[in-house]
C-alpha cells in the first residue's frame, strides 16, 4: 500500500502510523458525559468501502493526514492535511 | 454404535470406501425456521449444534455465504488456551477448554485436539512478575499454569529457541499452560456441521443474507440469495463481517472495527517445535502443525480492512521476530500467507447478546481469539437464543457494557481496537 503524502509524494505504508477513524466528531469538551460521548468513544461506522481515517507520516515529514481509503480494496482516493479539514 | 468408529472403517474398507454418507446434507431452504443463524463459521455451527443438543431446538438453519470453512474458522492459527487474567474471560475460556477436551468424542469427529501446551515468553523481570500474577489468577480459577523461571528452564522446554544472553531480547522465563494446544481447524467446522446436521439442522451453503425481514421494529427473517427465509429468531455470528451485516438491519454503528490479521505457514519440517510458543518482546505466536508446517502469526495490520489480505510491513515484522526467537529457522521457506477479518471490539472482549433489535441475537467482537472460543461461544450463544437471557458465563459480554462503563479490557489499553 502506498500513501501519497501531500509533501513527500507516494511513500510506503511502513512510513505511516494509523491514527483511526476520522468520521467521528469529538463532542464539546465542556459537555457532560452522556450518549454523545459514549458514541464518540465506542461506536464506529466500520464501513466496508470508502473510509475517512487519520494517518501520520511518522517516518517522514510527520504531517497529520486525512486519508480516504476503500477498506475492501485498499485503494486510496484522497489524501489531505488534517489542518484545514473541516468535514 | 458411533457412525465413525474402527468398525465402520473396517466395514467400509471392504466396500472400497464407496458407501460413506456425506458428512452433511445439502438441503434446500425451508420457508420458515424457529432459528436462523447467519454465518456458517465455527461459532455459527457450534451454536446450531448446542441449540439442537442442549435446548432441543432442531428446526434451525445455518446460512453461509460461501462454502463451509471459507471464513475465519479456516484462517486462524488453531491455538486453544485459557490463560487469561480477568475472571470473566478465564471462566468463559476455561469452559471452552473443557468442551475442547471432550469434543472429538462428543462430535464423533476427530478434531485432532493436541494439548501440547502454550509457553508465553518473558524477556524482562517485570514481565515475569506480570506472568506470575496472571498465573496465580489462573490457578485461583482452577486453571493450570506454571511459571518457568530462567532461560535454561525455557531452553529445556523448547529446543532451538535462542535462550542465550546474546539474543536480541534475552529470555528470562515464561508462563506455561500445559493443557493448552492446537486443534485441526477445518475438522472443527466439519465436525460441528456434521453433528448439527445429524440432529436435523439445515446447513445452507452459498446462501448470502442480503437483508432482514422486519415487522415494525422486530426482525422476523432474512432475505437471501436463495430466497426469503422467515424465522422466530435470527442470530448473527459473522465475525469480521458484523459491520456489514448489521447495517442491513439498519444498525449503522457498533463498538467494533474490522481489521485484517495475517497468518503464515512454512514448508513442512520434521518435528521440531512441540509446543505453542509466543514471543513476549513483540507479538508472535507459533506452533508446528501435524503436517510439519510452522504455523505463525503476529499483529493485525493495524488499519480498518475488509480485504482478506494484508501488507508487507507485518510480514517483515513477524518474520524478523520469528528468526530472533529461532535463528535456525532463518532459511525455512514460507509456503503460504493469508488474511482473515477480525471483529476488533472496543475492549478486546467478545459480545454475546440479545438484540440489538427485537428478534435478533448477536455474537461478535472476537478480536484475535475466536477459534479457541468456538465451543463455549456456541454453548453460551445457544443458551442466549433459546432462553432469551445471557448464560452465566457470558453475562458480562453484553452489548450495553460499553454504555454502562463495565468493560473487560484484558490489556488495559482503552477503546483503541487496533491495540487489543
Ligand atoms: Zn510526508
Amino acid at each position: 500500500m502506498l500513501i501519497a503524502c501531500p509533501y513527500c509524494g507516494p511513500r510506503d505504508v511502513g512510513e505511516f502510523t494509523y491514527q483511526g477513524d476520522a468520521n467521528r466528531k469529538r463532542p464539546d469538551p465542556a459537555s457532560p458525559a452522556g450518549a454523545e460521548w459514549e458514541r464518540y468513544v465506542y461506536d464506529r461506522t466500520n464501513a466496508a468501502g470508502e473510509h475517512r481515517e487519520y494517518w501520520q507520516h511518522s517516518g517522514g515529514c510527520r504531517a497529520h493526514l486525512v486519508v480516504t481509503r476503500n477498506t475492501v480494496t485498499h485503494a486510496i482516493s484522497s489524501v489531505t492535511l488534517v489542518r484545514g479539514d473541516d468535514a | 454404535m458411533a457412525e465413525y468408529s474402527v468398525f465402520s472403517l473396517l466395514k467400509n474398507s471392504f466396500s472400497g470406501n464407496r458407501d460413506w454418507k456425506p458428512a452433511w446434507r445439502k438441503p434446500d431452504p425451508k420457508p420458515e425456521y424457529d432459528v436462523v443463524i447467519v454465518g456458517g463459521g465455527g461459532h455459527g455451527l457450534s451454536t446450531a449444534y448446542y441449540l439442537a443438543k442442549e435446548h432441543g431446538l432442531t428446526n434451525v438453519a445455518v446460512l453461509e455465504k460461501g462454502w463451509l470453512g471459507s471464513g475465519n474458522i479456516g484462517r486462524n492459527t488453531t491455538i486453544v488456551r485459557s490463560n487469561y487474567l480477568l475472571p470473566e474471560n478465564s471462566r468463559f475460556y476455561e469452559h471452552s477448554m473443557k468442551l475442547w477436551e471432550g469434543l472429538s468424542h462428543d462430535l464423533n469427529y476427530n478434531v485432532m485436539f493436541s494439548q501440547r501446551g502454550i509457553l508465553n515468553l518473558a524477556h524482562t523481570p517485570g514481565q515475569l512478575d506480570d506472568f506470575a500474577r496472571r498465573g496465580n489468577a489462573m490457578r485461583h480459577e482452577g486453571i493450570d499454569a506454571e511459571l518457568v523461571v530462567g532461560a535454561e528452564a525455557v531452553g529445556r522446554m523448547v529446543p532451538g529457541l535462542d535462550v542465550s544472553a546474546n539474543a536480541r531480547f534475552p529470555i528470562v522465563g515464561g508462563l506455561m499452560q500445559p493443557r493448552a494446544g492446537t486443534a485441526r481447524h477445518d475438522a472443527v467446522a466439519w465436525g460441528y456441521a456434521r453433528a448439527a446436521d445429524r440432529r436435523g439442522v439445515d446447513i445452507l451453503e452459498n446462501c448470502e443474507v442480503t437483508g432482514f425481514l422486519r415487522e415494525g421494529d422486530r426482525v422476523v427473517g432474512v432475505t437471501t440469495t436463495r430466497g426469503d427465509i422467515r424465522a422466530r429468531k435470527v442470530a448473527v455470528a459473522v465475525a469480521g463481517s458484523t459491520g456489514r451485516v448489521v447495517k442491513l438491519a439498519g444498525v449503522d454503528e457498533m463498538p467494533i472495527e474490522s481489521h485484517v490479521l495475517q497468518a503464515f505457514v512454512s514448508e513442512s519440517l520434521k518435528p521440531v517445535l512441540h509446543t505453542v510458543v509466543t514471543f513476549g518482546a513483540g507479538h508472535l505466536y507459533a506452533s508446528q502443525s501435524d503436517k510439519g508446517g510452522l504455523v505463525f502469526g503476529g499483529d493485525i495490520d493495524g488499519y480498518n480492512s475488509y480485504a482478506q489480505r494484508g501488507n508487507l510491513p507485518v510480514v517483515e515484522d513477524v518474520a524478523s521476530e520469528f528468526v530472533a526467537m529461532f535463528p535456525g529457522f532463518s532459511r525455512v521457506r514460507l509456503l503460504r500467507s493469508w488474511g482473515g477479518i477480525m471483529d476488533m471490539s472496543m475492549d478486546g472482549s467478545p459480545i454475546i447478546t440479545t438484540g440489538p433489535l427485537p428478534g435478533m441475537y448477536l455474537n461478535c467482537g472476537w478480536c484475535y481469539g475466536g477459534f479457541k472460543a468456538t465451543p463455549a461461544s456456541g454453548w453460551c450463544f445457544a443458551h442466549t437464543i433459546a432462553r432469551d437471557e445471557p448464560h452465566a458465563l457470558s453475562a458480562a459480554f453484553t452489548l450495553d457494557r460499553f454504555r454502562r462503563g463495565i468493560l473487560i479490557d484484558e490489556k488495559g489499553v482503552g477503546a483503541t481496537p487496533r491495540l487489543h
